[in-house]
């Protein structure tokens, strides 16, 4: 039976190998954990999860699991949006929702409705989780108020429910979908990091001196070589557009952590779309404008770059000549994006809004498809997922649909 | 089967599940990889596991400039060489330039000992991958010498990390993992009694409440650890304060000598604002 639960576990996404759960088929043998599920659940964490950031997701499969109570687990799994889990929630809303909440009468008020909700549920004691988990109906339901997640779920737990060890989810904050701070996003970029010798030589190679010395017989052999730095160049361009102000201090901790990882960092900016102008500096953008056929010949292909917006916008801003809400623009933002894909091979789109609910914006599917799918969202998971994929991005661009009008023009243009 | 069972000891507070993790990687003689936060205890977790089975203890720490190769040995060329153009005998034998490392001499050791491998972390990325089948197989070769040095007896190994660098999957997989997390109220109040034994109860339970009052305020730099309110309370009793004097706290709010609680001044700043709100509010 455990063979499913080794299977449920990969199923869940977790890194789970075969090595691993024969090592922990070896400590039951070894009779490390018996006749107490608690030690087993242990033992069980202890040998296959090896990260804290997988232990909520195990502690979900576990529940699911061993309990058979599909009712828990589906409860567990309605979709907690993990900024809720946050306490300083509420500056992270986007607009849409700041105004939904003000349309039920602000903030104190949809809380207090919430705390009123959960009494009349406790009174019922019939499994809560069915109007949580029924999505578009209940306000709650939409945003995901999850009584687990913003832990005002007490009420139920004094009903006499036993709530097991896997049960509490005390591990939720750890989990790599959530967004963290800075640091987090340093040891996401950092996988990017590729160190390189390069230049002239600069420093003493002490062991390389060592042993040439002792090979020459004890004359004295120098030997010097480059100083090793990141090689990594990053242009990074980032959506200040309206919808943007609800991620402005997730995409400051990207910016800060970026700029002091890499050496070889430049940034732009864009508003909703990428036209055929970006600015350097938001406060000057009139004076301080670049075009886009510069930036694009100008950094080599060596350079990676990653876009960073919620690409959520009107479709005709895309596909539609002179749909951009700000100037007239000749050609589609479409049109310059492929240019972009085209130019720079290794390329991401970094999307702060959370994954879930990219499709329910047109928007964002049309950029998805336009980046060749490489759309992640900004949280560490994400990044992590990016960076993985910059670095395995050969120099070659990926196999797009050539598009015909693109010579004619950029030629134009000129 | 190895009858070494370790459960905690008269210094040291060791919650179930760490208990469970620590059997396993003894029986199994597998590695143990500890995380947590900083001032959780990983580091004294090795020492207690040696003094509570009786076993030699050999400590690795590890920098952002050391090699895996360190910890193995290292050939001394240098003195060799020096030696050489001295005319020393010794020289003929390169056997006597080889200095063992912390690794080989738990490998060499007559008794199981444990080997502790402190904030693992700190190295370069590619340093667990140097270790792998050391860490595995528990032997390792010796270029120099053609000598395969074999462990005389498995070590239990710990190994700690603070979580500043991913730690490559085949490095993992040969692990056992343990993150251990903070203790809630009453694992803390059996690791204070433990450290200050005869402590007031009054005294305790006052210090305890203002610590995770601290502990809590969202947004905090640095929180708390537990080693910061073992030294706090130490201070609390060098100072002879008494349970009033904890309630009594000074003008804004702060709990006496919280600079061993509070390690940056805007954390400092954060808390003293909460309090003065939350006083208002009452």
């Amino acid at each position: 039976m455990l063979i499913e639960f080794f299977f449920a576990l990969r199923g869940a996404g977790l890194p789970v190998s075969l090595g691993e759960f024969l090592l922990l088929l070896q400590g039951l043998h070894a009779r490390i954990a018996f006749l107490s599920a608690t030690d087993f659940y242990h033992l069980a964490r202890t040998a296959l999860i090896k990260d804290e950031r997988h232990y909520d997701a195990y502690d979900r499969v576990f529940a699911r699991y061993f309990s058979g109570a599909q009712e828990a687990f589906a409860k567990f799994m309605a979709q907690v949006p993990p900024e809720w889990l946050q306490r300083a929630a509420g500056r992270k809303l986007s607009a849409e929702e700041r105004a939904q909440i003000q349309a039920l009468g602000g903030w104190e008020e949809l809380l207090r409705t919430l705390r009123e909700r959960l009494a009349e549920q406790a009174e019922a004691h019939s499994g809560g989780n069915k109007w949580i988990g029924t999505g578009g109906t209940s306000p709650f339901g939409a945003y995901g108020y999850n009584p687990e997640g913003v832990r005002i779920g007490q009420a139920q737990r004094g009903s006499g429910r036993a709530v097991k060890v896997w049960d509490q989810r005390d591990f939720s904050d750890l989990d790599d979908s959530r967004e963290l701070d800075t640091r987090n996003f340093k040891m996401a970029l950092r996988r990017l990091r590729r160190f390189a010798r390069e230049g002239a030589a600069e420093e003493l190679d002490l062991e390389g001196t060592i042993s040439a010395t002792a090979r020459n017989a004890g004359l004295l052999d120098l030997r010097m070589q480059p100083e090793r730095h990141n090689a990594v160049k990053l242009l990074l361009l980032l959506d200040v557009g309206g919808s943007m102000d609800a991620h402005v201090s997730l995409c400051e901790q990207l910016f800060s952590a970026a700029r002091s990882e890499f050496r070889h960092l430049q940034h732009y900016y864009f508003h909703n779309f990428t036209y055929e102008q970006l600015w350097r500096s938001n406060a000057r953008r009139q004076e301080q404008r670049l075009p886009t056929l510069e930036l694009l010949r100008s950094y080599s292909r060596d350079y990676r770059v990653i876009f960073v917006g919620d690409a959520s916008m009107s479709p005709y801003e895309i596909i539609q000549p002179g749909g951009s809400v700000e100037h007239w623009n000749e050609e589609s933002g479409a049109t310059w994006l492929s240019r972009f894909v085209r130019a720079v091979p290794r390329l991401v789109w970094l999307n702060p809004e959370p994954q879930s609910r990219w499709h329910y914006t047109d928007s964002v599917q049309m950029t998805r498809d336009l980046v060749g799918g490489r759309m992640f969202p900004l949280t560490v998971g994400g990044i992590a997922a990016a960076m993985d994929s910059l670095r395995r991005t050969g120099d070659q661009p990926l196999a797009l649909a050539p598009l015909s009008d693109s010579m004619s023009a950029s030629t134009a243009l000129e | 089967m190895n009858e070494l069972r370790f459960s905690g000891s008269d210094r040291y507070v060791a919650t179930d599940e760490l208990m469970v993790a620590v059997n396993a990687a003894i029986t199994l003689s597998r590695p143990l990889l500890i995380k947590g936060e900083p001032g959780t205890g990983k580091t004294q977790l090795a020492e207690e596991i040696a003094r509570a089975l009786g076993l030699p203890l050999f400590e690795w720490h590890i920098k952002s400039t050391t090699k895996a190769q360190q910890g193995l040995y290292e050939y001394d060329a240098v003195s060799r060489l020096r030696d050489s153009q001295l005319g020393d005998a010794r020289v003929a034998d390169i056997g006597n330039y080889i200095v063992k490392g912390r690794v080989w001499e738990a490998f060499a050791c007559e008794q199981r000992p444990v080997l502790l491998i402190d904030e693992i972390d700190k190295a370069d990325i590619e340093f667990p991958n140097d270790l792998l089948r050391e860490l595995d197989r528990m032997e390792f070769y010796v270029q120099e010498t053609r000598e395969l040095v074999k462990a005389l007896h498995r070590p239990i190994i710990l190994i700690t990390s603070n979580n500043e660098k991913e730690l490559p999957d085949a490095f993992l997989r040969r692990c056992f993992f343990h993150h251990i997390r903070f203790p809630d109220a009453a694992t803390m109040q059996q690791i204070v009694e433990v450290h200050f034994p005869g402590l007031k109860k009054a005294l305790l339970a006052e210090a305890l409440q203002a610590f995770f009052r601290v502990r809590e305020t969202p947004g905090l730099k640095k929180k708390p650890s537990t080693s910061e309110l073992l030294d706090w309370i130490k201070l609390l009793v060098a100072d002879d304060l008494g349970p009033e004097a904890l309630r009594a706290t000074d003008g804004r709010g702060l709990p006496p000598l919280h600079g061993a609680l509070l390690k940056n001044e805007q954390d400092v700043h954060l808390v003293e604002q909460l309090l003065f709100l939350s006083r208002r509010a009452r």
